[in-house]
């Protein structure tokens, strides 16, 4: 049952082979015998997700199961839901029960999904391995000495130790891709604006998007069909019409032209990952695709440009954690500014400190034009070098991360080499676009190496179509790690 | 870049976040070489370049000033710290 697909399982629930009690419990074990060693999830509630899985063998039985209706699904800890602890991987809020659902978690609950469970994160999404969690370090079911990435790591642990169908992550500077490509599976960011960013704990709103986490791009597909959709309440969601992600994903890729960034395989990345991506590459040569030479040459500035912007917004977003109206409050203080002081100390993390500082700098009177408009404007030509690229090729392929899953606390007092971990992965961010990673190969240290697949704007049914055809001739994305 | 001491003092007042001699001292090494890398920027000529906040250039979308949310006080208030009659409570502000 735990190797079946999306597809697989929601047929045999509404031929009624298993029941989604049934498999809910089958999910909910595997957490009680792995989570103690993986701490993948920071929250489970048996009670809320065994009511669930009734309701849906209920709307099963009546004839009204959906493609998800049944499935037993892993929430990131950054989206709110009612009645379960929200945590967003902070001691600020340790105490946070939601009175209300994200736009996401509304999506799921429609579609009659089973929440099972709130994985577990770097603390308010900030960090590459999943070790700035107040709740402890995720660790990597490949090899539990190594980080699972970040930050939606616990996402990428319960999905690759089948602690979960699938799940969700968000992805502000790599958060979906680094950690999909360290843990083996498969992740998708789409174009900002396609997910709600309503009720999901603000990062830096200009770059934070919701996305799927999943085995194979086949499950992606469904769950972003679900995922995706305008909402009123957050501003920046786009109106468009209802697409089927899964349209595609049958067609053949001849043809298809990929470009290839010189910048992506230059200096700095790890020669057992390189191998793995052209390897890959030349599975695609045989899929019928080809290979074009692009340049993206301003992405060498999105690690500093990306450390301007969203420090900046996070220090703006974070700023409501005060300890009046939710979460943490100081024991003890003099007054009410000793007070917000203690609190957000206390409260925060060092990592969370660190760039709330950062953006209270660059946003400080005087400094703006140097830092935060000066950022934007890069901002701009890092777009534009995607847009030209996109002249002269359908899709953009390249290695996600630098580098396997690193050591346990090998890159922790260095913020600067943790930031430079997400060198591939954050000019998508700054330029909107949908980014994948999928499972190709294996490193030198015998972990996952992932391989990035970058798409035109809106173009998320046609990445799908990519990863899946790869998925069909290799069986990368079927490999389990040996804690099972 | 390095920053002062005072520098990171007044960030840390500005961003209210209590923060004891050590911890600056600590703060000061890590944001000067957080701002190295962050100064790559200052070498980029970005005359004539509009700066870029949406991918999609769209513009912010307005809505009617309409009632749309019920009243959910007593949801909200539950998660807060501290709550009397409604109200959120502080330390005294004015004596």
């Amino acid at each position: 049952m735990f190797e079946s697909t999306l597809k697989q399982l929601g047929n045999a629930l509404r031929a009624k082979e298993i029941s989604s009690v049934e498999l809910t419990q089958l999910y909910l074990d595997n957490i009680s015998k792995l989570n103690p060693s993986l701490n993948a999830y920071v929250t489970v509630n048996p009670d809320i997700s065994l009511a669930q899985a009734r309701e849906a063998d209920a709307r099963i039985a009546a004839g009204k199961g959906e493609a998800l209706t049944g499935i037993p699904i892993a929430q990131k800890d950054i989206f709110c839901a009612k009645g379960w602890l929200t945590t967003c991987g902070s001691k600020m809020l340790h105490n946070f029960v939601s009175p209300y659902d994200a736009h996401i978690i509304q999506q799921f609950n429609n579609a009659g999904a089973i929440n099972i469970g709130k994985t577990n994160m770097d603390e308010f999404a900030m960090g590459s391995s999943n070790e700035t969690s107040h709740y402890g370090t995720v660790k990597n079911p490949w090899n539990t000495g190594n980080v699972p990435g970040g930050s939606s790591g616990g996402t990428a642990a319960a999905v690759a130790a089948r602690l979960c169908a699938a799940a969700t992550g968000t992805d502000t500077g790599g958060s979906i891709r680094q950690p999909a490509a360290l843990c083996g599976i498969s992740g998708l960011k789409p174009t900002y604006g396609v997910c709600s960013r309503f009720g999901m704990i603000a990062f830096a709103s200009s770059l934070d998007q919701a996305g799927p986490m999943g085995r194979s791009a086949e499950d992606l597909a469904l769950l972003l069909n679900t995922m995706a959709g305008f909402d009123e309440r957050d501003s920046t969601s786009l109106q468009r019409d209802k697409e089927d992600y899964a349209r595609d994903l049958s067609k053949p890729l001849d043809g298809l032209r990929i470009g290839l960034p010189k910048e992506f395989f230059a200096e700095g990345l790890s020669n057992d990952v390189a191998q793995a991506v052209e390897a890959a590459i030349g599975e695609y040569k045989k899929l019928g695709a080809t290979v074009v030479d692009i340049g993206l040459p301003n992405s060498k500035l999105s690690v500093p440009v990306y450390y301007v912007l969203a420090p900046a917004e996070a220090s703006s977003n974070l700023s409501r954690f005060d300890g009046v109206r939710y979460g943490y409050r100081a024991p003890e203080y003099d007054d009410l500014a000793d007070m917000y002081e203690k609190s957000r100390a206390q409260g925060f993390g060092e990592e969370v400190k660190r760039r709330i500082m950062i953006g209270t700098y660059v946003l400080s009177h005087g400094y703006y034009d140097a830092y935060y408009l000066q950022a934007q404007k890069i901002r701009r030509l890092i777009a534009q070098d995607f847009t030209e690229a996109y002249k002269h090729c359908d899709i953009i392929m390249g290695p996600t991360s630098p580098s396997t899953a690193f050591k346990l606390g090998e890159k922790g007092d260095d913020p600067v080499q943790m930031y430079l971990s997400d060198i591939y992965t954050i000019a998508v961010n700054l330029a909107g676009l949908p980014g994948m990673s999928i499972p190709c190969g294996f490193g030198n240290n015998d972990m996952p190496v992932g391989l990035q697949i970058i798409g035109n704007y809106f173009d998320e049914a046609r990445m799908l179509n990519v990863a899946h055809q790869y998925q069909l001739a290799t069986d990368w994305h079927n490999r389990t790690p040996q804690v099972l | 870049m390095s920053l002062t001491t005072t520098d990171v003092q007044k960030v840390a007042r500005l961003a209210r976040l209590s923060m004891n001699a050590q911890e600056i001292e600590s703060a000061r090494e890590q944001l000067s070489g957080i701002f190295d890398l962050i100064e790559k920027m200052q070498a980029v000529d970005t005359s004539g370049i509009e700066p870029m906040s949406h991918a999609q250039d769209v513009s912010q979308r307005l809505r009617e000033d309409n009632v749309t949310e019920n009243d959910q006080r007593e949801a909200f208030q539950a998660v807060a710290p501290q709550v009397e009659n409604g109200l959120y409570l502080v330390p005294k502000v004015i004596e």
